[in-house]
């Protein structure tokens, strides 16, 4: 662990730490400080890592307005930045997440075009393949398997990989990389050789690109790059960027998901026996809002002063967001800890609020639709092997989940 | 009801294509959503307002 290095610390010692524990038993739900904080106020200081102490946001309704407010930056190089971890010596800003417009916005804007709802539509019969494939594999395998190594992360790492124009052969290599640089507890350094060694990669790759330009994102990139739009090191950096994201938080709600509905097995049931589309895209907003597996809060610093429900923060004051307790805020969401099929979940924040709300949603909902389509129907009798208190999960990391699933049927 | 679209300020999220998509569709190059029916029925009316509530960017406008 880093020293504290904050010139601004509050030597009040009752504020609590984050992020929060979750408690034992409960691996579905938000950490019991988290409701406490909800319940105490609108804005409640907590103390970080680095011993600064940011405002904490919980209620629904204040974070959307707060990440919706031009007046909030999410620049990670801004003083009163209330970092999750130690910034690595290169600052290394991984893309455009950690920027605001018009820089986020310029950025941001070369890289949509194949994430509409339209072109992901379009890719649904070839995620499908995908789905039927590795369930054919893995039935005709071992029992009982590991459901995130045979399915949970393939599915997605395929399918950005094909997206992107990123050798899947590669998978070991860039899963392993993208799991540091997740780590909460990861050190800066091995964060910033992670990141570093990804950013190598995708800057080879758009190289290669160059060369060879094919129908992929990357080229489309490299294009950029040759037009000079945008410069190498940008284009390799929003590589890394889509790569991490596109992989990493859909295979935790596909496994995480699955462990859900395994252990409520009357919604399960439902997804299986009912072949009803409307149920599914009700079913994925939902798994999307009870897990809410990015659990780090979303981080920002105040440009100016903002009032927030009556209290005032400061200029230059950090601000924690975590979307995981607004998703579960009675205000937006009656009876919030129940997971209800039923439930009309659109509205939740599980993607963030914003300018820098997920780039690509659409493509998470069409894979996790294909997914909780399709693998129940077609593993009946799917059920875990493990007691689910002895399950692995990650505590350790900015995405929640599980590291394993041992699953069997 | 009549509707816009602030392009300047749309981040092709996608989502009002998602809550009404004969109302709103995406730019083929970019994403940015384009308003298809500017004056949508009656019937339409609460999908284009779940359209507007959902938008991250807050950048449709709804005139009742």
């Amino acid at each position: 662990m880093a020293e504290a290095t904050s010139s601004v610390a509050d030597p009040d010692t009752s504020v609590p730490e984050y992020p929060m524990a979750r408690s034992e038993g409960c691996p579905f739900d938000p950490p019991p400080g988290l409701y406490d904080l909800q319940r105490s106020g609108p804005l409640e200081r907590v103390r970080l890592w680095d011993g600064t102490a940011p405002w904490l946001v919980t209620r629904y309704a204040d974070q959307r307005a707060l990440l919706a407010d031009p007046r909030v930056s999410a620049d990670v190089t801004r003083p009163g930045y209330p970092s999750p971890s130690a910034v690595p010596e290169d600052g290394n800003r991984v893309g455009f997440i950690l920027m605001d417009d018009p820089e986020h916005a310029r950025l941001r804007r070369m890289v949509t075009a194949p994430f509409t709802v339209k072109r992901v539509a379009a890719m649904r019969p070839a995620v499908q393949r995908i789905v039927d494939g590795l369930i054919e594999d893995m039935l005709a395998g071992p029992k009982p398997a590991d459901l995130v190594e045979a399915f949970a992360l393939p599915v997605p790492s395929l399918v950005i990989c094909e997206l992107l124009g990123v050798p899947y052969s590669d998978h070991d290599f860039f899963q392993s990389e993208s799991r540091t640089v997740i780590k909460r507890d990861a050190t800066p350094e091995d964060r910033g050789a992670a990141l570093r060694r990804l950013g190598e990669y995708l800057h080879g790759l758009v190289g290669r690109k160059l060369a060879a330009p094919q129908d992929d994102l990357l080229s489309g990139l490299a294009e950029r790059v040759q037009a000079e739009e945008l410069t190498r090191q940008e284009a390799a950096q929003i590589g890394v960027l889509l790569l991490i994201a596109g992989h990493e938080t859909t295979a935790n709600m596909i496994a995480l998901g699955t462990l859900t509905l395994l252990e409520h097995p009357d919604q399960l049931a439902r997804l299986r026996d009912e072949d009803d589309p409307a149920l599914v895209f009700r079913a994925v907003e939902e798994l999307l809002r009870y897990l809410n597996i990015t659990h780090n809060g979303r981080r920002r610093v105040a440009l100016e002063d903002i009032e927030v429900a009556g209290q005032v923060v400061r200029a230059g004051e950090g601000l924690i967001l975590p979307n995981d307790i607004a998703n579960r805020d009675e205000e937006a969401f009656p009876d919030p800890d129940r997971l209800d099929l039923d439930r009309d979940a659109r509205h939740h924040v599980a993607f963030g609020f914003g300018v820098h709300q997920c780039l690509g949603q659409s493509l998470a909902r069409m894979e996790l639709s294909v997914v909780y389509s399709t693998l129940y129907r077609r593993i009946p009798t799917l059920r875990l092997a493990e007691d689910v208190q002895r399950l692995p999960f990650k505590h350790d990391g900015s995405v929640y989940g599980v590291h394993e699933l041992p699953v069997t049927w | 009801m009549k509707v816009t679209v602030d392009q300047d300020t749309c981040v092709a999220s996608g989502q009002c294509v998602m809550a009404a998509e004969d109302v709103f569709d995406q730019r083929d190059e970019d994403g940015i959503a384009v308003v298809l029916e500017p004056e949508p029925s009656p019937e339409r009316a609460a999908d284009v307002r779940q359209a507007a509530a959902v938008c991250p960017a807050l950048a449709i406008a709804v005139q009742e």
